[in-house]
């Protein structure tokens, strides 16, 4: 037999789970509430504080979650995005506005302009931990049931949305 | 001299009434202790090579702060930990938990190494045999010392 293929096999199979494992993004985590409901609270309004808003107003609905703040940097970058997504009238798109100051953030809204249909307002970060929130800016599809069916780390991309969030909306509405 | 020491008594008891136990850190010395152990063994997420304990990204104390009112509540270091997993995922633990996704990671190494006695050991077994079998015949001997004293 020939032996001297032996170790030639073991690189092979080396590089090839090296090639794997440095591809892959150590900053995305599975998230264990993907296919679990999403948690429930209720927290002000970031624009009307009297007002509240609790994810059961959207039961019925196919929705989209995202969480931002006027601190968060990649939050400008997906920013255009969601514009975009809000005007192509796919899903509702709700903000979680996380640990900010009120000010800050209707500041930052209006100088970028507003793609939410509304933002909770969470100043300390307790829904945050609730969602598993640990990178600004995240996003959750969430379907009929309130069930989180997607979560998106990061800021999203055209890719992200046009191959992933947006199928997978158009799936669930149907459904 | 009796006003020297009266003197000197009075100083010392200055020194004593001065020497002031140092207040605690935190307001609930039991809980924090409970904290760093149970943080040390939970991942920080934003610094993935800290630990919750060390971390001072912003959501580690965030995190510590939740962590540290489930203390308060009575909640085992189990249930904090499974807090954080229910959250989190199993990221969170440095130490992962032993199921079927991660049995070949606890038991992946020592496979490897008992795969590695085996074949030392099938290794070693096949060259005694074949060291035994080029033993030198008599008349080999004998030209080797032939040569042996040859040389000398």
């Amino acid at each position: 037999m020939k032996k001297f293929l032996i170790p030639l096999v073991l690189f092979a199979v080396l590089v090839g789970f090296l090639a794997v494992g440095l591809n892959r993004d150590p900053r995305e985590v599975p998230s264990p509430l993907v296919g679990k409901p999403a948690p429930a609270f209720s927290l002000p309004q970031l624009a009307a504080p009297e007002k509240s808003f609790s994810p059961e107003q959207m039961k019925g609905q196919v929705w989209v979650f995202n969480v931002w703040a006027s601190w968060c940097v990649s939050c400008r970058q997906e920013h255009p995005l969601l514009v975009e997504f809000a005007r192509a009238g796919v899903a509702p798109l709700i903000g979680l506005d996380y640990k900010d100051k009120r000010e800050d953030g209707l500041r930052w809204l209006k100088q970028f302009g507003n793609p939410y249909d509304l933002s909770a307002f969470d100043a300390d970060g307790r829904v945050g931990i609730d969602y598993g929130v640990y990178g600004v800016p995240e996003t959750y599809v969430i379907d009929k049931q309130g069930v989180i069916r997607h979560k998106h780390i990061g800021p999203v991309t055209v890719e992200a949305l046009e191959k992933t969030i947006i199928p997978l909306i158009n799936e669930l509405k149907r459904s | 001299m009796k006003r020297t020491l009266i003197l000197l008594a009075a100083l010392l008891s200055c020194s004593l009434l001065q020497a002031k136990e140092a207040a605690p850190l935190a307001e609930d010395e039991a809980v924090e202790k409970r904290l760093v152990v149970i943080s040390e063994e939970l991942r920080c997420l934003v610094c993935q090579n800290e630990s919750l304990a060390g971390s001072r990204a912003d959501l580690a104390q965030d995190l510590r702060r939740e962590v540290r009112k489930l203390i308060k509540d009575g909640k085992t270091d189990q249930e904090v930990r499974d807090f954080l997993v229910s959250r989190y995922g199993d990221f969170v633990l440095y130490r992962p938990p032993v199921k079927p996704t991660t049995w070949l990671l606890w038991v992946g190494p020592f496979v490897l190494m008992a795969a590695g006695i085996a074949v030392l050991i099938v290794y070693l077994r096949r060259r005694s045999r074949e060291v035994k079998d080029t033993l030198l015949s008599d008349e080999e001997r004998r030209r080797a010392e032939a040569l042996l004293k040859e040389s000398e």
